[in-house]
């Protein structure tokens, strides 16, 4: 069929020479569709790998393009409309995912853990330097020294190999 | 008899990596040098046997061998030869056997370039990369053999998916599979220095190359996935927040972590532990990422459900190296020693704070990627995470991570100055807001991202080459020759590294602030214009390629009355999977490309057309191979040649044993 289509269009090719102009868009409202894409950003093309229904050129996502267009024109507020494809398709169809209880771990989780480990960070860097200082003010243990004397009479077969 | 032969060379494979995994480790553990002695020879004799395994399976494409099952699903006898070769890691069980056979490639390196090492150090790295292959070719063996016999064989394969039949399958794998299984050298000197007891300066500057060289070949490998997606795909996106490509990106996060950490374990002594547990994470990651994107279980977890042997194959390897390093971690860390002191604010401290903003943009994106999964498991409904939630959590964590990347190398070891730290910098910070107000006034439109990301990307380059001007003025040397010597390599390459964050931020910048694109019916003469280029749709012709049949137009580019270009975009149909593909035509600039891709074709011989304008995308690449650069400068630096034989006593005495 690809291939009766190619030839279709040599042949008309040759006889719309004559007809040279500029190209329409595809679409009649170039500013809506600037919105329109916006929108489609957001949104999941549910039958692909994983794409946006801006990018995808699957027949589903041109579906919901075309009623998304629809609805801007009708006024619709973009949260109009992801409400509306969210009760049409599910949370599956949101690339952002909504602010409810069951997406706090996701949303939140991050910047929680970031704070948790900045707290961690001060309190260990802190307690490291008091350690520090202590093990500077105390003298050797006699472990201790029995290690340093090992050192430095070089039997200690650790640091040697 | 080739398959039989690939899949006895895998059994003898998998012999050879138990010798090599047992008797060096016991040997190490017992001060037996024989049993340690036989790190070498397995390795060789385990690479040996992988490597014939692998050539079997090649064999078996470049033969056309359709009696072998995995030949027979990802080849066809019209596939040219380089796809045919490439189509080995085209599936889920080639890729496992090209990762295995890295692995034992890596393996002999280490043996090859570690021969100052320590007898008892060489043989535990040696012995844990044989473990690690154990688990894989058992792996491969009982529930994915590449070499299943297919009987009766089939007239003709089934094809590699047109998607992969492009340049980029050749390569893009085996350089981010370097980088995966180069995490597994970092992670076995990390469980070695576990078990011998000794984490000090010392084994933090062994380990520092095999991490730099496994880092850059994944920054390259997610790099070349990056471009390959760009041009392939036909919509010009570059990322997507994949969780194929999430993967790659979470060990690179954690793998840059440690690049950094290991410079503060190696200069000062410090943080031993750390280090260890992010080169634990770090190739538990890629395990993940391999798993995750090889099971299928990203697209569904039911897919475990249909192959349940896999999927449980897959948790327990995951289980056992997770939990068993995790555990020796816990037994064994505490033991080691404080290290060198530092201050509250000191060149060590920012690094650490440069790694827990690393981690923890590395624990988003995991949740992020994960999150779906869990959320299906339990039964809550499927949800999707997408490039908004990642622009929103990822971006602004990074954000402060590379601020800081700038004022980092300005700060002392030991103990800095915030107050000479400030005087240094606070120049270089109000230039790079100068680009940021000029984008702000001179361009149709603004946002806070694109302001932060210009502000960003210059503070990248201008707090690069600040510190440069810095080293030279304090260097002592006579003559410019002389200064420029004066800084190591390692400097040099993390300035270039550094400034390749700034290059790429500015693409990313650029091409996600400023791109435009339009979507046009054209008919053969028409003309169109996107911003002050005008497109000429000039001819259309069928042609045919080796395997497909194609229609590929003409487009003339003319800017100002001249011509810039001629581009040739095509939509192919591949003869045996007649999947129809969008070849995109790219004519690529220094400041923007242009990008031309067919989309349908319509009746009355109109075509749609889909023109891109994209500036400076080309950045994003660039910065990278900056990043790569600067890696590979890093690590040829002399000291990781010389130092082998060095001793440090001061940190030996910090060592438990």
């Amino acid at each position: 069929m690809f291939k009766g289509i190619l030839l279709g269009v040599l042949m008309a090719l040759t006889v719309s020479q004559v007809y040279a102009s500029e190209a329409q868009p595809v679409v009649e409202d170039v500013v809506l569709e600037k919105r329109v894409t916006a929108v489609s950003q957001e949104l999941r093309c549910l039958v692909c790998q994983n794409q946006t229904i801006a990018e995808s050129h699957a027949e589903l996502a041109i579906d919901l393009k075309n009623q998304v267009r629809e609805m801007l024109k009708q006024g619709k507020s973009q949260q109009e409309i992801v409400d509306y494809m969210v009760q049409r398709y599910g949370d599956f169809v949101l690339y952002r995912p909504q602010m409810k209880t069951r997406n706090w771990l996701l949303w939140f989780g991050p910047f929680v853990l970031l704070a948790l480990a900045l707290g961690v960070l001060f309190i260990k860097l802190r307690q490291r330097q008091k350690a520090l200082v202590q093990q500077e003010a105390a003298p050797l243990s006699a472990e201790e020294h029995g290690r340093a004397a090992l050192l430095l009479s070089g039997i200690d077969k650790g640091a040697q190999s | 008899m080739i398959p039989e032969i690939g899949h006895f060379a895998l059994m003898l494979a998998i012999a050879l990596a138990l010798v090599q995994g047992i008797l060096p480790l016991v040997g190490a553990a017992r001060g037996n040098t024989m049993l340690m002695g036989v790190a070498r020879p397995a390795a060789f004799g385990h690479f040996t046997f992988v490597a014939l395994a692998f050539a079997c399976l090649a064999q078996s494409f470049l033969g056309n061998d359709f009696s072998v099952l995995y030949v027979a699903q990802h080849s066809n006898s019209q596939l040219p030869s380089y796809y045919r070769f490439a189509a080995i890691w085209g599936g889920h069980e080639g890729s496992l056997l090209l990762w295995t056979f890295i692995l034992t490639v890596w393996t002999v390196a280490v043996t090859q370039f570690s021969k100052q090492l320590p007898q008892e150090m060489v043989a535990r790295v040696v012995g844990v990369m044989g473990l690690i292959s154990v688990g894989f070719l058992l792996f491969m063996l009982f529930t994915s053999n590449p070499f299943e016999r297919l009987i009766p064989a089939a007239v003709d394969g089934r094809d590699l998916s047109p998607m992969l039949q492009d340049p980029g399958l050749v390569i893009h794998p085996p350089m981010l599979y370097m980088g995966y299984v180069g995490t597994s050298v970092a992670f076995a000197f990390a469980i070695a220095a576990l078990l011998g007891g000794r984490l000090d300066a010392t084994w933090a500057r062994w380990s520092r190359p095999w991490t730099m060289v496994a880092w850059i070949f994944l920054t390259l490998g997610i790099m070349l996935g990056s471009w390959w997606a760009y041009y392939e795909l036909g919509w010009g996106g570059w990322w997507f927040w994949d969780p194929v490509e999430n993967a790659s990106f979470m060990p690179w996060l954690v793998a840059t972590a440690l690049v950094h950490s290991l410079a503060v374990t190696e200069k000062r002594g410090a943080f031993k532990n750390w280090t260890v547990f992010l080169a634990i994470i770090g190739f538990s990651l890629s395990l993940l990422g391999t798993f995750l994107v090889r099971s299928g279980v990203l697209t569904s977890v039911h897919a475990f459900a249909t192959d349940p042997k896999r999927g449980v194959f897959v948790l327990a390897l995951l289980g056992i190296v997770i939990g068993s390093s995790l555990l020796l971690f816990a037994w064994r860390a505490p033991k080691v020693g404080l290290g060198g002191g530092f201050a509250l604010v000191s060149r060590e401290s920012l690094l650490l704070l440069n790694n827990v903003l690393l981690t923890v943009a590395a624990a988003s994106v995991f949740l992020g990627t994960l999150y779906p999964l869990f959320m299906d498991a339990l039964g809550f409904g499927k949800i999707s995470v997408g490039p908004p939630y990642f622009d929103a959590v990822f971006g602004p964590i990074m954000a402060v991570a590379v601020f800081l990347m700038g004022a980092g190398p300005f700060a002392r070891w030991k103990q800095a100055d915030m107050s000479v730290m400030s005087k240094q910098l606070w120049m270089w910070l109000a230039a790079s807001l100068v680009p940021a107000v000029i984008v702000w006034f001179a361009f149709d439109h603004w946002s806070v991202p694109i302001v932060g990301g210009v502000t960003l990307g210059f503070w990248s380059l201008l707090s690069a080459l600040a510190y440069w001007v810095e080293r030279m003025r304090e260097s002592g040397g006579i003559g410019m020759a002389a200064k420029l010597r004066g800084m190591s390599r390692s400097s040099y390459g993390m300035l270039l590294a550094h400034a390749g964050i700034g290059v790429f931020i500015l693409g990313v910048t650029f091409v996600k602030g400023y791109e435009n694109s339009s979507e046009m019916r054209m008919r053969i003469d028409d003309t169109t214009t996107l911003g002050s280029y005008t497109f000429r749709f000039s001819d259309a012709n069928e042609v045919s390629g080796p395997n497909y049949s194609a229609m590929r137009a003409t487009i003339d580019v003319m800017q100002n009355g001249a011509k810039v270009t001629t581009l040739y975009p095509e939509k192919r149909i591949y003869n045996v999977q007649t999947m129809p593909m969008t070849e995109a035509a790219i004519n690529s600039g220094v400041f923007r490309d242009l990008y031309v891709a067919i989309g349908e074709i319509l009746a009355n011989d109109e075509m749609v057309v889909r023109i891109q304008y994209k500036p400076m995308v080309d950045w994003i690449w660039i910065g990278c191979l900056f990043m790569a650069l600067g890696g590979v400068l890093a690590m040829s630096d002399r000291r990781y040649r010389l130092s082998a034989q060095r001793q440090e006593p001061a940190d030996a005495v910090t060592v438990a044993s």
